[in-house]
């Protein structure tokens, strides 16, 4: 009886000291969120270097993209403590700075020795100030991002394809620098036999749900002379929203959709634009740069037969590309900020984020991106490099929520509908942007 | 029996537990098995909505904890009301409803008549008719999306081998005129069983006597169709229609999987819109004074509903 109660004894007290021991080493566990996708592959690759370092444990917690935004900045809303880092959208940034989601990071990196001017300046501005332009930072760069094409290298080369193109158009077939070149591409493929298969001219973004039709129709519109607000006076926006360059622009848009996407692309956005390409369906595929590790690496579509191209020009030349990409931010509301604030000062080295890029995500750190060897470093990276050159990003406000509902339903009416003119759309976006800015009392 | 047991009971049960129920009215008693309910119904339910009616007039964010709620008074009513977006996702609204409860009430009686018949093989028909109605929506939604592809889709397949039109011109879902449609088919297709099971109750409890008398004076089976079976069973389809109305005016899901509201705006129902204003938009107050239009709506309506059943059934 004794021998047993001992027994019992010595489990129970084995079991409570291994669960307490095992607490211990789980109680500096950090949690990073951020979207289901290939570049949180490598990061959960990437952060078991950290853990070798600092003995510091890394939990995820990542969403697909389509309830990416609903799902964390619920938890940011709720003043949850799910994350304790997270990766979150570009334009996220002035509402978690402006409701307190986020850590200020100035302090830190002033005692850490960490400067932005370290940075692509353009993913300094897009992902780690609030408000824009001024040096109050939020997040460090973390995950570049930008709109591009991808076109089929294979097809382009074919020398029956380019004789008759030549004929056709006048010049030679290539990665279009202009949209006009673009269209006349797309036009040409569009249901043309290629290898006893039907394919179409272009795959561009139309989803309705979250951000798609806006991301597209943005890449476009920046070029024909978008802007989103008077640059002399804040908030507005007649006149520029709504100009005739953008009217062009949107038209251009639409026209593109109806003469050379391929049928049922209604909603089609960053993994339908994929599946497009992969499938061998599209010539020519608009993308943010994440995608194109993957498809570089496809059998079917990759290799030789991939090209990649910058954003083309506008009428004017005008040229500029749609941003995307994230800052790291510290969660104001973790328990383990401190370990949270050492995760950030890790990335931070020239050495990870080296290695951030050879595992397939895009670096936003000066030393890496400028090293004379990373232009070659990839099929893409030039492509990526010039395209970081020339990015502009939607409203950062702490109501982009509202606004891009807004331009999402503008330009779906418009451009997949066929409702009204570009020129209501624009007029409309107008009003409701108006409308949004008056109830946040900023006009 | 009944009572030996009851007095079984009554003697196992241990005395201080014995006293303290003894001093219990039958009354307290009720009360006390049906406060558990009662009190979670005030935690899930009640409160929720008299929380969302005083939401409701104000601006509140569910993004923004920190900012101050001021009182708007009827301002997001008012604006609700004036919105033409808004009474055009009423229309998109009315539309579904009308022409899914239309479609399903004359399929699910007919199917429901038919399978009466008790013809050979009946049960195993009435089990694959079911079927539809057993899968999940997530399910079916996603499964309908296929099938509609213009390029791989079945659906557009077999319309292009009857109408010789090219499946790829068979936009269901990308059409602003089809995307409607291609919605109404799919909760057609899914819950007409649904309307079917409850008209077959209703044809079921028709006694046969009255089928044998007036067959006995001689009344034509189209006779009898219409002086009895429908009369008869015009409550249970009334009934069917009022659960398929209450379900489909808040149809949420299969709009959300199959076109997500679009091409544009078309199939964008009141649901769609609510969701999109509390959740995407952040407009809580707004978006708290749109569902309780709704409710007010739904409410007001299966009201009326109700008192026009009760004048049939006691016809």
């Amino acid at each position: 009886m004794k021998s047993s109660l001992k027994l019992a004894l010595g489990l129970a007290s084995a079991i409570t000291a291994s669960t307490a021991v095992s607490n211990v080493a789980h109680a500096e566990d950090l949690t990073l969120c951020w979207a289901a996708w290939d570049p949180a592959n490598a990061l959960v690759e990437l952060s078991k270097d950290f853990t070798k370092e600092t003995g510091i444990g890394m939990k995820f917690e990542f969403v697909p993209w389509t309830n990416y935004a609903d799902r964390f900045l619920n938890e940011l809303n709720s003043h949850g403590k799910l994350c304790d880092l997270i990766i979150g959208d570009s334009q996220w940034i002035g509402g978690s700075a402006e409701n307190g989601h986020y850590v200020k990071l100035n302090d830190f990196f002033d005692k850490e020795k960490i400067s932005m001017d370290d940075f692509v300046p353009a993913t300094v501005v897009g992902y780690s100030e609030w408000p824009k332009n001024t040096p109050n930072y939020w997040a460090l760069p973390a995950m570049g991002d930008v709109v591009g094409w991808t076109y089929r290298k294979d097809w382009f080369s074919k020398p029956e394809l380019q004789k008759e193109f030549k004929e056709k158009y006048g010049w030679d077939l290539g990665p279009p620098t202009t949209f006009d070149q673009l269209k006349q591409i797309a036009e040409f493929f569009q249901k043309r036999e290629i290898d006893g298969k039907t394919v179409y001219g272009a795959s561009i973004y139309t989803e309705r749900g979250s951000e798609g039709i806006t991301m597209g129709a943005m890449d476009v519109l920046y070029s024909f002379g978008f802007q989103y607000e008077n640059p002399k006076k804040p908030y507005e926006m007649e006149g520029f929203v709504n100009s005739e360059k953008s009217v062009k622009g949107l038209e251009f848009y639409k026209a593109l959709y109806d003469c050379c996407t391929p049928p049922g692309a209604s909603n089609s956005y960053m993994g339908e634009g994929v599946d497009a390409f992969k499938s061998g369906q599209v010539a020519m595929h608009m993308n943010f740069a994440f995608t194109w590790p993957g498809l570089q690496k496809d059998e079917n579509v990759g290799g030789d037969k991939i090209g990649y191209f910058v954003n083309p020009k506008g009428p004017d030349g005008e040229q500029f590309a749609q941003l995307g990409g994230q800052g790291i931010s510290v969660v104001s509301y973790s328990d383990k900020q401190e370990s949270a604030l050492k995760y950030i000062k890790w990335f931070a080295n020239k050495d990870v984020q080296a290695k951030w890029w050879s595992l397939g995500g895009y670096s936003c750190l000066n030393a890496v991106v400028k090293d004379p060897a990373f232009p070659a470093s990839q099929p893409y990276a030039q492509t990526f490099l010039d395209s970081m050159a020339i990015v502009k990003d939607f409203w950062a406000e702490p109501s982009y929520a509202p606004l891009l509902q807004a331009s999402q339903k503008r330009f779906h009416d418009y451009v997949v509908a066929g409702q009204g003119s570009a020129k209501d759309a624009l007029d409309g976006l107008v009003k409701d942007w108006t409308q949004v800015f008056q109830d946040d009392g900023k006009m | 029996m009944l009572n030996r047991t009851a007095e079984n009971v009554a003697r196992a049960t241990p005395e201080p537990l014995a006293r303290k129920v003894r001093g219990i009215s039958d009354k307290g008693l009720a009360w006390l098995f049906i406060s558990p309910t009662i009190l979670l119904l005030l935690a899930i339910n009640i409160f929720p909505l008299f929380w969302a009616i005083y939401l409701s007039f104000t601006n509140f964010r569910a993004n923004r904890p920190n900012e101050v709620v001021k009182n708007l008074g009827f301002a997001n009513y008012q604006r609700i009301l004036g919105d033409q977006d808004i009474w055009i996702a009423m229309q998109t609204t009315a539309h579904f409803v009308f022409w899914t409860i239309l479609l399903q009430t004359l399929i699910g009686f007919t199917l429901a008549w038919l399978i009466d018949r008790k013809f050979r093989g009946h049960a195993f028909w009435t089990t694959i008719i079911l079927v539809p109605m057993m899968l999940s929506p997530a399910v079916v939604g996603n499964f309908w999306r296929f099938l509609y592809e213009p390029q791989i889709g079945l659906f557009a397949y077999a319309i292009s081998f009857v109408t010789r039109i090219p499946p790829t011109d068979i936009q269901m879902l990308s059409n602003v005129s089809l995307a409607p449609w291609s919605i109404i088919i799919v909760d057609t297709w899914m819950w007409t069983p649904y309307v079917m099971l409850i008209c077959l109750a209703g044809l079921r409890s028709i006694p046969e006597y009255i089928y044998e008398a007036a067959e006995v004076d001689r009344a034509s089976n189209w006779r009898q169709f219409w002086s009895i079976t429908l009369p008869m069973a015009l409550p249970f389809i009334m009934l069917a229609v009022l659960f398929r109305g209450i379900e489909n005016f808040k149809m949420f899901d299969m709009v959300n999987l199959l076109t997500g509201g679009g091409p544009g705006s078309t199939t964008e129902v009141a649901s769609i819109t609510l969701k999109r204003q509390a959740f995407e938009s952040w407009r809580t107050g707004y978006s708290s004074a749109f569902a309780i239009i709704l409710f007010v709506a739904v409410f007001g309506l299966a009201n009326i509903y109700v008192k026009a059943l009760n004048k049939v059934k006691q016809r």
